[in-house]
């Protein structure tokens, strides 16, 4: 039997990127990292011996990710009001008004487009290997990349708008 | 798709991911050039993934803190499995002994005590459930490998107080694949685990028992056979699916070993 360290090892500083920009908190994310790695050793015969590990344990991760999160919801814990509110933008965002904190932006957008953003654009995923994780038809993963990236725009824009206001 | 097609909304996206065909690049740098509004926008979709991912670097360069180590991640598995096989194997030999009491009294036939029962055959199921369970395991058969033979000999004699040696069973096919320390009664046990060429099993097992019973007690269950002794305070299952006649040559070959360790010691 391979063993799996070696195999598995090179990815998780990418894995704990991930779950970081996906929670935003340090402790939370590395506790789904090491799930999915539990997870990823207790299944490590079940997976394809021809696939893709490193989209074999993101794929894990987002999927224990939206688990949780469903979880969360359907027991109305975990999300305090405070929290779910739009992130305020940093005032050193100056005269300028171009708005460098796109990962707090990134919050407002919902957990799949995040997801795409975050896989495609960060993490370097082909577009096939993004649509597989997000279980999304690899047909519709451009257009729903376009429109995830027209969201953050907007996001964006409406985080310069209130900026302008702030500084008015 | 040739250069002059026009361009689509998909190859914008590619534009901006670097995933573009050359091919097509100038085409659309060609359109960028001509689309104010189409300039701007991927201009700014460019800079909200490169911001992205500058915003998260930190998070990757970081180093990955020991609880995340996969080494340690397995060492806990190890720990809650083994925890939750010895509560498993308890409640396999707890089930047996009621099984079979509750028969000998519905048969309205003596009551037979636990410890009434002889030595060896406690060790005989014993290491009965203590086979079931782990002969099956395909991903940790073994709690230590072969290949850290030393240290598991090592190890395990220590936890059970005997100077345990691994019988060489080559002669008989039989190669040793590791070992682990298992709940014995009331102390500890150590399970020896071999496997043939086509990959069949058989399981030494010895923990501490009284009594001196030096015979061979044997025991079948299904396709698997125990052979099971008692030498010197000692408890000694051989365990394999086998007919009797093949297992008892390997059962005194292991005897045979031990005794020789014994005395020289």
């Amino acid at each position: 039997m391979a063993d799996p360290g070696p195999l598995i090892e090179p990815h998780i500083p990418a894995l704990r990127r991930y779950a970081f920009a996906l929670l935003r908190d340090h402790d939370r994310a590395d506790d789904l990292v090491q799930d999915t790695l539990e997870r990823a050793l207790s299944r490590w015969l079940l997976r394809r011996a021809d696939g893709d590990v490193r989209a074999w344990l993101f794929t894990i991760l987002r999927n224990l990710h939206v688990s949780t999160w469903r979880r969360e919801r359907r027991h109305g814990v975990g999300v305090a009001i405070d929290d779910i509110t739009i992130p305020a933008i940093a005032a050193r965002q100056d005269t300028a008004l171009e708005v460098r904190d796109v990962l707090a932006v990134l919050e407002q957008l919902p957990e799949e487009q995040k997801s795409l953003l975050l896989l495609v654009g960060v993490e370097d995923f082909s577009y096939d290997d993004a649509a597989r994780i997000l279980g999304m038809p690899i047909g519709t993963v451009m257009s729903r990349l376009s429109r995830a990236r027209q969201r953050l725009r907007s996001a964006v824009e409406t985080g310069k708008v209130a900026l302008l206001r702030r500084v008015k | 798709m040739t250069n002059d097609a026009p361009i689509v909304e998909d190859e914008l996206q590619a534009y901006v991911d670097g995933r573009l065909p050359t091919a097509r690049r100038a085409a659309v740098e060609a359109h960028l050039a001509q689309n104010r509004d189409a300039r701007e926008r991927i201009a700014l979709e460019v800079r909200h993934r490169a911001s992205l991912r500058g915003q998260l670097e930190h998070k990757f360069a970081e180093p990955v803190p020991p609880r995340l180590w996969i080494a340690n991640i397995r060492a806990a598995r190890r720990t809650t499995m083994l925890r939750r096989l010895t509560a498993l194997a308890a409640g396999a030999l707890i089930f047996a002994i009621g099984a079979s009491s509750g028969w000998l009294a519905a048969n309205h036939e003596i009551f037979v005590s636990v410890s009434a029962l002889p030595p060896t055959s406690g060790v005989a199921q014993n290491a009965n459930a203590a086979y079931r369970t782990f002969v099956v395991e395909v991903a940790h058969p073994v709690e230590v490998a072969s290949a850290q033979e030393g240290h598991l000999l090592q190890w395990l004699s220590r936890r059970l107080g005997k100077p345990l040696v691994a019988p060489d069973l080559t002669p008989f096919g039989y190669k040793l694949m590791g070992g682990r320390l298992l709940p014995g009664n009331g102390s500890a046990a150590a399970q020896l685990m071999y496997d043939d060429a086509r990959g069949k099993r058989l399981t030494l097992y010895v923990r501490a028992a009284e009594g001196s019973e030096t015979a061979f007690r044997y025991q079948r269950d299904g396709d698997a056979a125990t052979f099971a002794w008692i030498d010197r305070g000692f408890g000694f299952a051989v365990t394999a699916p086998a007919t009797r006649e093949e297992l008892l040559p390997i059962a005194e070959a292991v005897y045979r070993g031990f005794g020789s360790v014994s005395s020289s010691k």
